[in-house]
């Protein structure tokens, strides 16, 4: 009986990971051998496409897994850090940086970042910059997929099947996705992907209140179990954290490889338009339910084995075996689809602001293409390697990294408007802060003159706030003291109100 | 001067949206209605609020602070 369920949940989730290849293969044979349309689906992706690859790409096991993790140790708050963080605050970064990009992009023809800051500063060594930090950050969240994959699978057959085997499964089906298809590949199946999560998350929610007998069991028995979870607030969610968590999450967002690039990539401003309002429905279309389950997975007193996610071993208890095997093979399936947008848009910063400027600017696109994808080979297998160790839970290793990557938006977004902002300041601006942002987490917190150095908070404020208020001052002072160079280019971000 | 004023008013309704996302006049409370404690309630009244203003600021402001300075980009034209 268990051998045959186990049977029976590994073959749905092989059989999804094989139908999102086919999608992959599809979509690679209808694929023009150009970098605009390998990287970027040569900028034609409509809303519903748009919105549901960002959204995928959100949809990540930070969200999946991560979050109800959470929210079942915690508490439900978590839904109101993702909430302002996901629905209004990224809503509004998508129009000050997303749409201004859109713009500069439709003007210049850029791909990534580093190229166009690169353009407008005339600085390669700013364009390796940007690419480099953003690489190195690219690598937690890397990992963090497959720590939740290894997770799920331990959660799903309750150990059945290893975490280094449900990691390694994943890692394989990434490398191979990536090397077989683009861009366009990826945002049909995020679309599939986004539709089905969305569905099949309140199909469980609908099973999980009919098999307990509604929501007021669940919060009778969570009064007694958890009564603080009901209340707004306490432990670990207090007014800093639950700011600087949305924040620092929501300014890393923008700066992630594969979420910037899909601001290049609208259609047309329309499309920008729609993704923007909807943005805040389909946050709480999500969130609410995915999360909600966590809580009540405490309070109906579900144990999660050590190593585990709550969702697997919550709809193991509630759900048939094959209902839960579907959803964990949907969250997977994001999860490599959140992974290959990551390694696309990592190796696009590879070849184009290291390879090409540095090391061959004569490769032909083939070799640049084999160049690409030999790099996201070697990078998701070392990012294997380090989820073995796993060196935190899933949401700190996120966290991490959306803090490295919020330490580039604001010299970011200064370039964008402010058009006193010269080379200088912008790469002391960036790099100073990602200097106080990396020794904050590498070295230990050290007492010095009454003030604890290197901790990771002050005053209650957790330190990435503070290298993001640095990194601003640091560009703007620094561009104020020094001198433009005539090879900078600050007509380079004036676009007009005439480009819609 | 009068689009100067309606920019700031955009800017305040944002700052209102993000303020008032998390419920934080309802701290520590713990009234549950249908099932669902009230803070909940109120996060998803003002997310929807937000898409809301969010698809009304792309009918008729859209654009707006995207142009540094109308002049400098007329002459770019």
């Amino acid at each position: 009986m268990i051998e045959s369920t186990l049977v029976l949940q590994l073959g749905i989730i092989g059989a999804y990971l094989i139908v999102a290849m086919g999608i992959g293969i599809v979509a690679y044979r209808v694929t023009a051998s150009t970098a605009e349309d390998y990287y970027l689906a040569s900028r034609t992706l409509g809303t519903i496409v748009l919105l549901f690859t960002t959204f995928a790409t959100l949809l990540s096991a930070f969200t999946f897994f991560g979050g109800p993790n959470l929210t079942y140790g915690s508490g439900p708050e978590w839904i109101l850090v993702m909430g302002l963080m996901d629905g209004i605050i990224f809503a509004i970064l998508w129009y000050v940086i997303g749409y201004r990009q859109w713009l500069i992009g439709q003007q210049h023809g850029y791909v990534t970042l580093g190229e166009m800051l690169g353009d407008r500063f005339g600085s390669k060594r700013l364009r390796a910059v940007i690419a480099t930090v953003s690489i190195f950050w690219l690598f937690p969240y890397i990992m963090l997929q497959q720590m939740g994959a290894g997770e799920a699978l331990v959660g799903l057959t309750n150990g059945a099947v290893p975490y280094w085997a449900g990691a390694a499964l994943i890692t394989v089906f990434i490398i191979l996705y990536v090397a077989v298809s683009g861009l366009r590949g990826v945002a049909w199946t995020d679309t599939l992907q986004g539709l089905f999560m969305l569905g099949v998350i309140w199909i469980a929610v609908g099973w999980v209140l009919t098999s307990v007998g509604g929501v007021d069991t669940i919060n009778r028995s969570m009064a007694s179990s958890n009564p603080e979870f009901l209340s707004l607030g306490g432990g670990l969610y207090t007014p800093q954290w639950m700011i600087a968590s949305a924040v620092t999450i929501s300014f890393g967002v923008t700066m992630f490889p594969q979420i910037n690039q899909r601001f290049f990539m609208a259609n047309d401003a329309q499309v920008l338009k729609r993704s923007f309002a909807l943005w805040p429905i389909l946050v709480l279309l999500l969130f609410v339910p995915a999360f909600l389950l966590g809580s009540w997975a405490a309070g109906l007193g579900v144990s999660v084995p050590e190593g585990a996610n709550v969702i697997p071993v919550l709809l193991g208890n509630y759900t048939p075996a094959w209902f839960a095997a579907l959803v964990v093979a949907g969250a997977m399936a994001a999860m490599m689809s959140s992974s290959d947008s990551m390694l696309l848009s990592g190796s696009a910063y590879l070849t184009r602001d290291i390879y090409r400027p540095f090391v061959n600017p004569d490769a032909s696109a083939d070799r640049e293409g084999w160049i690409a994808r030999f790099g996201v080979a070697i990078f998701a297998t070392a990012a294997f390697v380090a989820s073995l160790f796993r060196p935190g839970t899933v949401i700190t290793v996120g966290d991490t990294a959306f803090g490295g990557f919020a330490q580039m938006t604001l010299p970011v977004m200064i370039a964008l408007y402010w058009g006193g902002t010269n080379r200088q300041g912008i790469l002391v601006g960036i790099s100073g802060a990602q200097l106080f942002y990396i020794l904050h987490i590498f070295v230990p917190s050290t007492p010095i003159a009454g003030v604890n150095l290197f901790a990771s908070t002050y005053w209650g404020w957790d330190f990435a706030l503070y290298g993001m208020v640095l990194s601003a001052v640091f560009t703007v002072g620094v561009s104020l003291l020094t001198t433009t160079d005539t090879s900078e280019n600050s007509q380079a971000f004036a676009v007009g109100t005439q480009a819609d | 001067m009068k689009r100067k004023k309606r920019d700031y008013i955009w800017i305040a309704v944002f700052a209102l949206l993000t303020g008032f996302a998390i419920p934080w006049a309802l701290w520590g409370a713990s009234t549950t209605i249908i099932g669902l404690p009230i803070w909940l309630w109120w996060h998803i009244a003002v997310m929807l609020i937000a898409s809301v203003s969010f698809s009304i600021f792309t009918r008729g402001a859209w654009d707006r602070g995207m142009a540094i300075d109308p002049q400098e980009v007329k002459a770019d034209d």
